[in-house]
């Protein structure tokens, strides 16, 4: 009864998230006294593979296929769910970005498995097998018990710290026959290339409407940039169209985890922190001393974002300079 | 084509969420329940969509999972501007459970496209309309920002990791959309309000299915410590607790 981890790669790359899952499902496969398999699908340079190992499984799948290389959710569910059976696999453990939470539903019902989406910490008991996740945006969390033999997780981004192991695993590579047609035709792909992704970002800086006009936004992207950081603003600033929706963080935007959130001239709706609550630190910025982010804040400066900046920017170059 | 809009009904986002003494259940008094933000987008999308007649949508159909105490959210979809729905007469016992619930009656009335929110406000599983789409056994596509069908062609636009990819699909096919897909929400009209009275509004009892979770119960966030303020004219103090008191940057 082993432990399955399906190991997305980005152009043939694992990042940082792989290994936050690949270190969880080792730790669960600890929890059930068994042994992890980490699946990749599309090709991905043996290097790479090799580098999955160090993160405590026992086992790398690897299937080849050319043709798979693009998602497509029936198809990668077919094929997840048959190596799931051929590795007699009872949990199986994906992340809860658009990949997983594309994948892991359908995987529930093929299966007939219970599902804890979204999932933050380790489970809180094996019998039963309970799970730990937000629920309300975050204004709350549920203990979920999962009833089913086997089991889904999708660990929420961020939230588990990567463990190195090595055990020496095996690497096979295989090319299998899936069952059905592929069902979605990409005809175009536009990606950003050079920039840290909001998702991926360990610091955020975020402004919002205290930032008064598109064009004050040099110094807060110097701030980003110094800091190593994406930039991301609030709902208001997205619809405004100063900056891209691809930026926009909050319940209906892209939620998002990172170490330290620097928001500036955000008021902190409810439905914004919905999207950056499960950040580690948050700083606020704000000229309204009664505004609803302080009290998200760890640490705040009140006063005139454009103002203090600058002198951000500057107190940053020098600890980087020493 | 016929297209249907799966709808659940979630707190208003503003509403301070409460649990029973005991932290079981969701304490239901005083909540202004609303449609589930995405999924009122994807009707928004949906009816926009219907209004081009190139393409050849017949009708639009919003289903719901929920008691009757829920129908005034689904009287709301009809006023929006849907031609129909449809109740499925049951307490939404988990993810699993709602989509075979919806399975059951698309299997006996199919629908070309079928759109789901992308997350529900409540219990947050963006699972849904992924489970639906697996039950039916057809394709679905995940993260979609924009929908777009002329001279036949259906055209999705979907998020990945810092980019989008445009793809193009066959129906029937489950549509799981997110932010982008419709730019703002559909207001009902008076008018709407008027005849959303007289909408076919079908009741379908459930079916016999076991829900695979079980919420044994929730817990409030702990709170954060209070906020440590910085002397606004000294900022760079901020940048020194961030690197030696925190130690994240």
């Amino acid at each position: 009864m082993a432990v399955l981890v399906f190991a997305e790669n980005w152009d043939g790359n694992f990042k940082k998230l792989s290994f936050e899952l690949l270190s969880y499902a080792s730790r669960i496969a600890e929890m059930l006294n068994t042994t992890t398999v980490a699946l990749s699908i599309g090709k991905v340079d043996r290097s790479q593979l090799e580098n999955l190992g160090n993160y405590g499984v026992n086992k790398i799948i690897h299937i080849s296929n050319e043709l798979l290389s693009n998602l497509d959710n029936k198809v990668y569910t077919e094929v997840i769910a048959d190596i799931a059976g051929k590795e007699n696999c009872s949990v199986i453990i994906l992340s809860n970005n658009n990949t997983g939470k594309a994948i892991a539903p359908r995987l529930s019902v093929l299966l007939k498995a219970g599902m804890g989406s979204g999932v933050s910490k380790l489970p809180l008991s094996i019998d039963p097998f309970t799970v730990y996740k937000k629920v309300f945006s975050g204004n709350a969390f549920a203990r979920v018990v999962l009833k089913s033999e086997i089991k889904i997780l999708t660990l929420a981004q961020n939230s588990f710290e990567i463990i190195e192991k090595n055990n020496n695993p095996t690497i096979d590579n295989i090319i299998v026959q899936p069952a059905s047609e592929i069902t979605t035709q990409i005809k175009e792909v536009q990606k950003q290339t050079g920039k840290i992704l909001l998702t991926d970002a360990d610091i955020v800086v975020s402004g919002g409407r205290g930032m008064k006009s598109p064009d004050n936004w040099g110094p807060l992207v110097e701030l980003a940039g110094l800091l190593n950081g994406a930039t991301a603003c609030s709902r208001p600033v997205s619809d405004e169209g100063w900056r891209s929706h691809e930026e926009h963080t909050g319940q209906t935007g892209k939620i998002i985890a990172p170490n330290l959130y620097i928001a500036i001239g955000i008021s902190g709706a409810t439905q914004h922190l919905a999207g950056v609550s499960s950040s580690k630190y948050i700083v606020a910025i704000n000229t309204d001393k009664d505004a609803p982010i302080f009290e998200a804040a760890q640490y705040g400066i009140v006063g005139d974002a454009l103002k203090i900046l600058p002198k951000l920017v500057e107190a940053v170059k020098e600890i980087k300079g020493k | 084509m016929k297209i249907l809009v799966c709808i659940s009904q979630i707190p208003d986002t503003t509403t301070k969420v409460k649990f029973t003494s005991d932290y079981t259940k969701l304490d239901t008094s005083g909540i202004q329940w609303v449609i589930n933000p995405w999924d009122e987008l994807s009707l928004t999308r949906a009816l926009e969509i219907k209004d081009n007649p190139l393409s050849k949508i017949e009708s639009v159909t919003v289903a719901h999972v929920g008691l009757v105490g829920t129908e005034p959210t689904i009287r709301k979809a009809l006023a929006i501007g849907a031609d129909d729905a449809i109740r499925i007469n049951a307490d939404p016992k988990d993810a699993f459970y709602v989509a075979a619930q919806l399975a059951e009656v698309i299997k006996q009335q199919p629908y070309d496209i079928i759109l789901c929110g992308i997350e529900s406000g409540d219990y947050n599983g963006s699972t849904v309309g992924g489970m639906l789409s697996e039950f039916l056994s057809i394709p679905s596509v995940s993260a979609v920002s924009e929908l777009n069908i002329e001279n036949g062609i259906i055209r999705l636009t979907r998020q990945i990791d810092g980019g989008k990819e445009i793809l193009e699909i066959t129906s029937p096919f489950v549509a799981v959309v997110q932010k982008g897909i419709a730019k703002e929400p559909r207001i009902a009209s008076m008018r709407g309000i008027m005849t959303a009275r007289t909408k076919s509004l079908k009741v379908i009892e459930p079916v016999e299915i076991a829900p695979m979770t079980e919420i044994l119960g929730f817990e409030l966030p702990k709170p954060r410590p209070a906020c440590k303020y910085i002397d606004p004219e000294k900022p760079g103090q901020l940048i020194e607790l961030l690197q030696n008191e925190a130690k994240i940057i």
